[in-house]
Formats: structure tokens, C-alpha cells, sequence
């Protein structure tokens, strides 16, 4: 197997994730295609653990689910509470911090 | 003993062609699922498909040989991050059939932007990793070895680790609370 087949691979989910948060409106959503920006750099980790024999790769693939999780809980306890103060997570109507 | 190693070596071969089988079949639903993500108008389906992406990537690592983070890939993505998103699509009372107003009216930019990117890495990982292959005869990367390298060489991270984990809880409740 080929080490640029998973690298590739990873190029792409990465790419299809900057696409999603750029593009959508809503504040989960854009929570979701950062999962999948974060998955693209965990297959890229653990090919390189393949490709060198090395657990280094592995082990910090977990550290960054482990930081995954945690994102995940504070960045969904953000979205809930602005949809409470503003009814809405439509992510472009949220300028009160504009100058 | 030649004809044994003959054997060995054609047994190695059907399984790399089993392997590459699988892995791009596995690719294939994983980019499908995530461009079907990315586009959806149905916020519940987005979620259904970002569930198809993750254990697509649960499966790679699977091939690469990482089982115990395959298995806390299921246990943690697909269990616990999937049901706390599900949760803030019903919290935050998203329409749960479709809904027309889920992308900015700029979508060209962001694709522009994400082909640019995809254009240069992999013009850039083509350049470099041309021609390289993995190990042929690897072996799986056992747990018990992730577990000593974890709570030995970087004992300090996991420790940093927990330590942001419990205040990303603590946050997470202060922030989300009524009061």
C-alpha cells in the first residue's frame, strides 16, 4: 500500500471540512465539518505511525479525540447559548460584537 | 523452502490487493458521505452522514493496523460526540425537514477555497511521497504498547489532557446552565 493513497485520502476530507465551515450558516453544522477537518488530520497521523513503525503518531491521534470531545462540549454549550439570548444560530446574523 | 517462500510471498500480495480493495471502497463512501454532508439542506441528515464519515475513518485505521484508536474512534466519535450533536440540533430547535436558508449565498468562494487547497496539498504530497509505500510486512500496533508509550514517554501530556478535560466539562456547564 501505497503511503500518498491515505494521504490523499485525508487532502480530501480535509478540504470537503474547510468547504463545510465556510459555507454554512448554521452554528452546528459548522461544528460538524470541524469533526471532519479533525478526522482528516488523524488519518495523517496514524499513516505516518504506519509508514515510520512508530506509536508517537498513535498516541497523539488520541490526545486529539480526547481534545475532540472537549471542543465539542464547549463549543455546543456556546451554540446553546446563543441561541437562547438571540433565538437563532444563523451564524452570519450574529455582528453584535461589530465595531 | 523456496517453494514455501513462494507462497508467502504471493499470500502477501493477494492480501495488500484485499487491503487496497477495501480501503478504497472505504474512501469512496467516506468522500461521497462528506460531500453529501457539506450539501445537504436537512440538518438531521448532515448528522446521519458525518456518522457514515466517522466509521469510514474508524475502518482506515483499521487497515493501518491502529486498532485501539479505531475502537476509541467508535467508542468516542460515534458514540458520545454524535449523540451530543444530535442534542444541539433538537436544543436549538433546527427545522427537522429541509431547509433552504443552510448555506451562505457566497457558496463559489468556499469552494474555491477548498479546491484551492486540495489542488496545492496534494500537488505538494504527490511531489514529496511519490512512490513511497508502507512497511510490507507490518504488525499490528498493539494496545498494551500504546498504553506504555502513553504513560511513559508522554505522561505529562495525558496528564495536561485530563486536566483540560475537566475544565472543558466545568466550562461547558457554567457556560450552559440557566440561571
Amino acid at each position: 500500500m501505497f503511503l500518498n493513497q491515505f494521504l490523499l485520502f485525508a487532502a480530501v476530507l480535509f478540504s470537503i471540512g474547510v468547504y463545510g465551515v465556510l459555507t454554512r450558516r448554521n452554528g452546528v453544522l459548522v461544528l460538524m465539518s470541524i469533526e471532519l477537518i479533525l478526522n482528516a488530520v488523524n488519518i495523517n497521523l496514524i499513516a505516518f505511525a504506519a509508514y515510520n513503525q512508530d506509536l508517537s503518531g498513535q498516541v497523539f491521534a488520541l490526545f486529539i479525540i480526547a481534545v475532540a470531545a472537549a471542543e465539542v462540549g464547549v463549543g455546543l454549550a456556546i451554540v446553546l447559548l446563543i441561541y437562547r439570548n438571540r433565538r437563532s444560530i444563523d451564524i452570519t446574523e450574529q455582528n453584535a460584537l461589530r465595531g | 523452502m523456496n517453494l514455501l517462500l513462494q507462497a508467502e510471498t504471493a499470500l502477501s500480495e493477494t492480501g495488500e490487493w484485499i487491503a487496497n480493495g477495501f480501503f478504497y471502497l472505504i474512501a469512496t463512501v467516506a468522500v461521497v458521505a462528506a460531500l453529501k454532508m457539506v450539501s445537504t439542506k436537512n440538518v438531521v441528515h448532515a448528522a446521519l452522514y458525518l456518522l457514515v464519515v466517522l466509521s469510514a475513518v474508524a475502518a482506515t485505521y483499521v487497515i493501518l493496523g491502529a486498532e485501539f484508536a479505531a475502537a476509541t474512534q467508535v467508542l468516542v466519535y460515534l458514540g458520545a460526540i454524535m449523540v451530543l450533536m444530535l442534542f444541539g440540533v433538537m436544543l436549538t430547535r433546527a427545522k427537522l425537514g429541509n431547509d433552504e436558508e443552510l448555506d451562505h449565498d457566497q457558496r463559489w468562494i468556499g469552494s474555491l477555497v477548498g479546491v484551492g487547497m486540495l489542488a496545492v496539498m496534494s500537488y505538494s504530497l504527490w511531489e514529496f511521497y511519490q512512490g513511497e509505500r508502507l512497511p510490507s510486512e507490518q504488525s499490528p500496533q498493539r494496545t498494551q504498547e500504546v498504553a506504555l508509550e502513553i504513560f511513559s514517554t508522554y505522561i505529562v501530556a495525558f496528564e495536561a489532557l485530563s486536566v483540560l478535560l475537566l475544565a472543558a466539562l466545568i466550562g461547558a456547564i457554567v457556560v450552559a446552565r440557566k440561571d
